[in-house]
């Protein structure tokens, strides 16, 4: 009901997350949170927020799971937010024209003036990335901090997604996917970056980078798998013959 | 990345992209937890729009965790206190009347005045998560009181002892791995909130840098999830996994014998002399200098000397008839034993006899074949020239889940020797100290308290905290009775160098060693999750003698800037401030937030003004301090000292002369770094530098900075140490052995019978391992589990559980139990169980797990409340779900022979032993499922605390739209 741009956006700008190095602490869902509380999606309300059942619009969560059993299994924290499809089915879902996809870089926003809170674009994320703002009754969602990336008034090297500036891990990279010479591309093609449920169609922008290979087992270092006695044949200590000095 | 602004673009009418982000920007440092990170305050219309991370701050480098994102809403909490309190109800009631400051200060200065007059030791002065330590220790001093502590002794003291003990540096404040040139890297037991920032940015470069990390903990979340190698080892198993580490290299000769002769005691030559009053002790020339055994000359040396060839085998006698070893062969006896083989330990350790072996060879693979040479040339204390600096690629880390265990001292100290065999410590790639250290091992300030030092109305001579070094430092009567209320520096815990805070409660209740008057406490929160057995430290608190009426601890002075549990339980509470409502001091003098390259302090400057009648903490003590006279504290004329408070203090105190609690701009000018009169304008100065100071080391300085004149000189000249002298890293510890010689019977000090065979036993000089006391007084069929705590990364203690955001991501926890044992069990998720301590009971609901040790359960810290404190709802999760294992953990031991009943903790240190909790989990009945237990009546918020908003729309405020169409 939305359209999305007439032409593929010349630039992609999204996020590269490492599943390699996340280790879930949470900085980037509440550094977003706090952002953007006070910023473009301004405010992003709780509900009880300090009573039995507190609830709020967050824009970005971390979910923790297990992957495999035992001690052959893996901890996976996974930060999800919008991906900014380029096949968003959130926009052309929308039946007042709230949500859009920028045609200049690609990030999917919504106009919360047009939004009306149905809740369509919700239930069209196979990502389950939007954010009712019950309070508001109107939807909210990552926005890239586009108010932070092209923002004259903060220093250069400020102009980065809050949730990407605050990773402890440096797990989390902006930039434009659709750059060949970007670093974000180049670190997707390094590290074999993957689209989430790529099956599904929409084309997300954001990648993720999968877990290195662990190096559990012998013949991962380079290391031998245990080592030689020194000279045992020369008794106790054998191998301290050597001189030394101080 | 960034590129041009989309003011002209088609969309552009519907964003703004470049809003004004704020109308100031105060740069301080953040306390939501104790990592002490930078942090840049954006403020708009007179309130917190952003805090970020500092991009120039030595800590965090603009990165900022959860935690500190979360300081708006820690700052507006509803669970502030808003005006001094006078109880009026019983105690733990919280039952209050709010008074006047003056007042406050009048009965505070009023109580203290007259114990000063008297006895000072009847005050308890005890400081929790305080990050102000040098100027609560000197007040201390100041008043006479030993009774001093902050939170060292129920957090990592072990580590720190264990670490300042041998290597005269530890983890943390004190060192770290070198993370651009590490090429292996073996993590045990870390709490999250320990250096969490600048761990999280080291991993993140090991990892891009294809370093392997190893993480040893019973359970794989937060960074265990993302190593290379997770080892679930059983909790309290560490050391002996360490030395069979041990035992392996040193069964393959990879140690790095170089190292160990010129920078370790290796080579000193210990007196072989079976019960003789110099057992064990180094053998010494005329002037005390140790001796080690020449090779070349075949006759004793000075082993501190340069040029010798020490021996590092054989026995031989000295010139005086006595028998003598070289420490190492001693450590090569011990560990070679087949006690420490892999095979032997992997029953217990949890951990194949396979693995072990692997990561032996792979420790070794890493130092010795994968060597890091610089080509940087240094001097080292001798004056010799050297080209390069050579460094073995291996670091380590570890923090409470290794040292909050009975065996936690020695189990340090075996992860420290460990290091040093693999001559890591501070070379390139391994582990590196972080000025103000290495000091000398162990540091040279002892314990102030003794007899002589404690007398009415007047300062102790030095400080309460220390380092003994033999029995006679020992604060305690003729009769070996303790002389402090925590018992720390007594023969139960003679290296309590944090003291036993965790003790603090439980003794003055019992009057034992002696009553006291007035508790007086700060930040921490004994009524709740900082105390072993809670309900009944919290029924001590309000116990009263049936005969007088009286309450057993008669007085109680809190200050909090929260409703915590434990405000219930005070007569007076003295509000404090939020962290961006104050001045601070991350002081070198405390615990310092220096890195490898180079050391740093740093301020907390007010961001905002409070807008309730409360003040900041290290004020009210300051202006305590002249109400009371103390002399540090008043000039000639009695008048206040520091009138302008804390922050007054901070420029002009001097603490020798010229060292003051900051560092940097020193001078009347500014001049000076490190050393130098008071500058009246330092805090300008730092508040232009965003609130922090650095020094760069020299390239040359960076390494061997035990052993390297260039580095050894600056911390002279800055006054970290006090002689240039090389720091000998003590794998064999001397000190211990003296202890063990006086429970001997050797020396004028000696322990009470009672404390004998204790103190022989723990005080073993090279490091040992032992089942933690609780594996060793619990039937292991009744109590077959070990449980433990972690703290999430999105939390600290009792603060982050209070916190609108922070709750809304641990809301309660759960127990979570491994799949295999929750089979065993009958077990499923959210089903509610009795966890069962021989203390006591808690009810949980649990959740299964597969990267847990499968005889380990464990649990979120400090995320259970009581209901009603913290002003939030009554029914929160926190307080009807939300459980602590405190209430499982007992703060004794239970009796032993002769009926005394010794702390449950560290018997070197006193460190609180909370992991060595052992339990069974058994499923509830259907009809006890839906809420934890215990539980506790609700306590009421205090007047001046509203009723917490019903929901918050935070920054609807900051939302100044153009062409939004509003």
């Amino acid at each position: 009901m939305t359209s999305l741009p007439a032409n593929p956006p010349e630039r992609r700008l999204g996020l590269v997350i490492d599943l390699d190095t996340c280790v879930g602490c949470q900085a980037c869902v509440v550094n977003c949170k706090e952002w953007n509380t006070g910023g473009y999606p301004a405010p992003l309300s709780d509900i009880d927020p300090y009573a039995a059942e507190p609830s709020g619009a967050w824009l970005n969560r971390v979910h923790t799971f297990e992957a495999g059993d035992g001690a052959a299994g893996r901890t996976v924290h996974f930060p999800k937010s919008c991906l900014h499809c380029e096949n968003a089915a959130c926009v052309t879902v929308c039946p007042t024209g709230a949500s859009y996809k920028r045609a200049e870089d690609g990030i999917v926003l919504v106009d919360e003036t047009m939004c009306m809170g149905c809740g369509l674009c919700a239930w069209a994320c196979p990502y389950g990335a939007r954010e009712m703002d019950v309070l508001g009754g109107v939807m909210k969602k990552c926005t890239l901090c586009i108010d932070r990336i092209y923002n004259e008034h903060l220093p250069e090297e400020e102009r980065e997604p809050a949730c990407v500036a605050t990773c402890p891990a440096r797990a989390r990279h902006f930039g434009d996917l659709a750059d060949p010479e970007s670093g974000v591309v180049k670190l997707v093609a390094e590290r074999g970056g993957m689209d989430l449920m790529p099956e599904r169609g929409y084309k997300p922008t954001n990648k993720y980078l999968p877990p290195r290979p662990r190096r559990d087992r012998t013949g991962t270092t380079g290391a031998p798998a245990a080592l030689e006695a020194a000279a045992p044949e020369a008794g106790f200590l054998g191998w301290l013959d050597r001189a030394l000095s101080r | 990345m960034p590129g041009t602004s989309t003011k002209d673009a088609t969309e552009g009418a519907r964003v703004d992209t470049s809003p004004v982000v704020s109308d100031e920007v105060k740069y301080s440092t953040c306390y939501m937890c104790a990592c002490r990170c930078g942090i840049k305050v954006h403020l708009k219309d007179g309130a917190i729009r952003y805090i970020q991370g500092n991009r120039n701050h030595p800590v965090n480098k603009g990165v900022l965790c959860a935690k500190g994102s979360a300081g708006i809403m820690q700052h507006y909490s509803p669970a502030r206190l808003t005006k001094p309190l006078k109880r009026v109800g019983e105690r733990g009631a919280a039952e209050f009347q709010e008074i006047e400051w003056d007042e406050a200060l009048d009965i505070a200065a009023e109580w203290l005045g007259a114990i000063r007059e008297s006895d000072p030791r009847k005050l308890a002065f005890f400081t929790g998560r305080d990050q102000s330590q040098a100027l609560t220790g000197w007040w201390a001093s100041q008043f006479g009181t030993p009774n001093y502590a902050a939170h060292g002794g129920f957090c990592s003291v072990n580590m720190a002892a264990g670490g300042l003990y041998t290597i005269g540096g530890s983890f943390w404040e004190f060192g770290e791995p070198d993370w651009e040139l590490s090429r292996y890297f073996l993590m045990f037991g870390m709490a999250e909130d320990h250096d969490s920032n600048p761990i999280k940015l080291g991993l993140a470069r090991l990892k891009e840098r294809s370093a392997k990390f190893v993480s040893v903990n019973p359970v794989r979340t937060g960074y265990s999830a993302i190593a290379d190698e997770w080892i679930g080892i059983t909790p309290g198993t560490d050391g002996l996994f360490v030395l069979a580490l041990v035992h392996e290299l040193l069964r393959a000769g990879k140690v790095d014998l170089d190292y160990l002769v010129r920078t370790t005691n290796a080579s000193w030559l210990v007196i072989e002399n079976s019960d003789g009053p110099d057992d064990g002790l180094f053998a010494r020339d005329d002037h005390g200098d140790p001796l080690c055994w020449d090779a070349e000359s075949e006759a004793p040396a000075n082993a501190l000397a340069a040029g010798v060839t020490p021996a590092l085998k054989g026995r031989v006698t000295l010139p005086d008839g006595r028998s003598a070893v070289p420490s190492f062969q001693l450590l090569a006896e011990r560990y070679l034993d087949a006690r420490y083989a892999p095979e032997t330990v992997a029953e217990q350790t949890g951990v194949s006899a396979e693995t072990i072996k692997r990561i032996a060879a792979e420790l070794a693979h890493a130092a010795f074949e994968q060597e890091v040479v610089l080509e940087r040339p240094w001097t080292d204390w001798a004056g010799r020239r050297h080209e390069t600096m050579v460094g073995r690629p291996v670091a380590m880390h570890a923090m409470r889940g290794i040292s909050a265990h009975s065996n936690g001292f020695h189990t340090c100290r075996a992860l420290h020797v460990l290091q040093v065999l693999l001559g890591s410590i501070d070379t390139p790639g391994g582990y590196r100290y972080k000025p103000p250290f290495p000091k000398p091992v162990p540091p040279t300030n002892r314990p102030a308290g003794h007899a002589r030092d404690v007398k009415a109305g007047q300062p102790l001579p030095g400080p309460p905290l220390g380092f003994p070094l033999a029995p006679e430092d020992l604060l305690v009567e003729a009769d070996g009775t303790p002389r402090r209320i925590d018992k720390a520096f007594s023969w139960e815990a003679p290296l309590a160098a944090h003291g036993m805070m965790h003790m603090v409660i439980t003794n003055a209740w019992k009057g034992d060693p002696y009553p006291i008057d007035t508790l007086f406490l700060y930040m921490a929160n004994m009524a709740w999750n900082s105390a072993m057995n809670t309900a009944d430290t919290m029924s001590m608190l309000s116990d009263k003698d049936p005969d007088t009426g009286e309450y057993r601890i008669p007085r109680i002075i809190y200050s909090d800037a929260y409703f915590s549990e434990t405000v219930a339980y005070a007569d007076l509470v003295l509000p404090d401030t939020t962290y961006l409502e104050r001045w601070d001091c991350i002081s070198l003098l405390d615990r310092p937030i220096c890195e490898a390259h180079g050391p740093a302090d740093a301020i907390r400057q007010p961001v905002v003004q409070p807008d309730r009648d409360v003040r900041p903490f290290q004020d009210v003590l300051i202006a305590l301090g002249a109400r009371l006279g103390l002399p540090g504290l008043t000039n000639g004329d009695g008048g206040p000292k520091y009138p302008g408070g804390y922050p007054d203090y901070l420029v002009n105190h001097e603490r020798l002369p010229g060292i003051g609690p900051l560092a940097g701009w020193r001078g009347t000018e500014g001049e000076h770094e490190g050393r130098g009169a008071p500058n009246p304008n330092q805090l300008n100065k730092y508040i232009e530098n965003q609130c922090f100071w650095q020094h760069e080391l020299e390239p040359e300085q960076r390494y061997y900075k035990h052993v390297n004149q260039a580095y050894l000189d600056f911390a002279v000249e800055m006054g970290f140490i006090s002689t240039r002298a090389p720091i000998t890293l003590q794998l064999y510890s001397e000190v211990l052995q003296k202890f063990r010689l006086a429970a001997r019977g050797h020396g004028a000090a000696r322990p009470p019978e009672r404390d004998r065979k204790r103190v022989e036993t723990y005080f073993d000089p090279l490091p040992i391992w032992y089942r933690p006391f609780e594996d060793e007084v619990n039937d292991e069929a009744a109590y077959p589990l070990h449980a433990v705590t972690q703290r999430p990364m999105a939390m600290y203690h009792s603060w982050g559980s209070q916190n609108a955001w922070l709750r809304q991501i641990h809301g309660f926890n759960k127990l979570f139990v491994s799949s295999a044992l929750a089979d065993e069990q009958g077990l499923e998720n959210d089903d509610w169980v009795w966890i069962t301590s021989r203390h006591n009971r808690v009810k949980a609901q649990i959740r299964r797990m597969e990267g847990v040790n499968s005889r380990t359960v464990w649990t979120w810290n400090a995320i259970g409340k009581r209901a009603g404190a913290w002003n939030l709802a009554t029914d929160a999760p926190e307080a009807t779900k939300g459980f602590l294992l405190n209430h499982l953990i007992d703060e004794l031991l239970p009796a032993r022979d002769g009926g005394y009943r010794y702390a449950c903790s560290d018997p070197v240190t006193g460190q609180a032993a909370w992991y060595d909790l052992r339990v069974r989990i058994e499923k509830a009945a259907e009809t006890e499922a839906g809420e934890t237990e215990p539980r506790f009546p609700a306590v009421v918020p205090p007047p001046g605390l509203a009723a917490p908003p019903k929901t918050l729309r935070y920054g609807a405020g900051f939302r100044k739209r153009t062409g939004d169409g509003r």
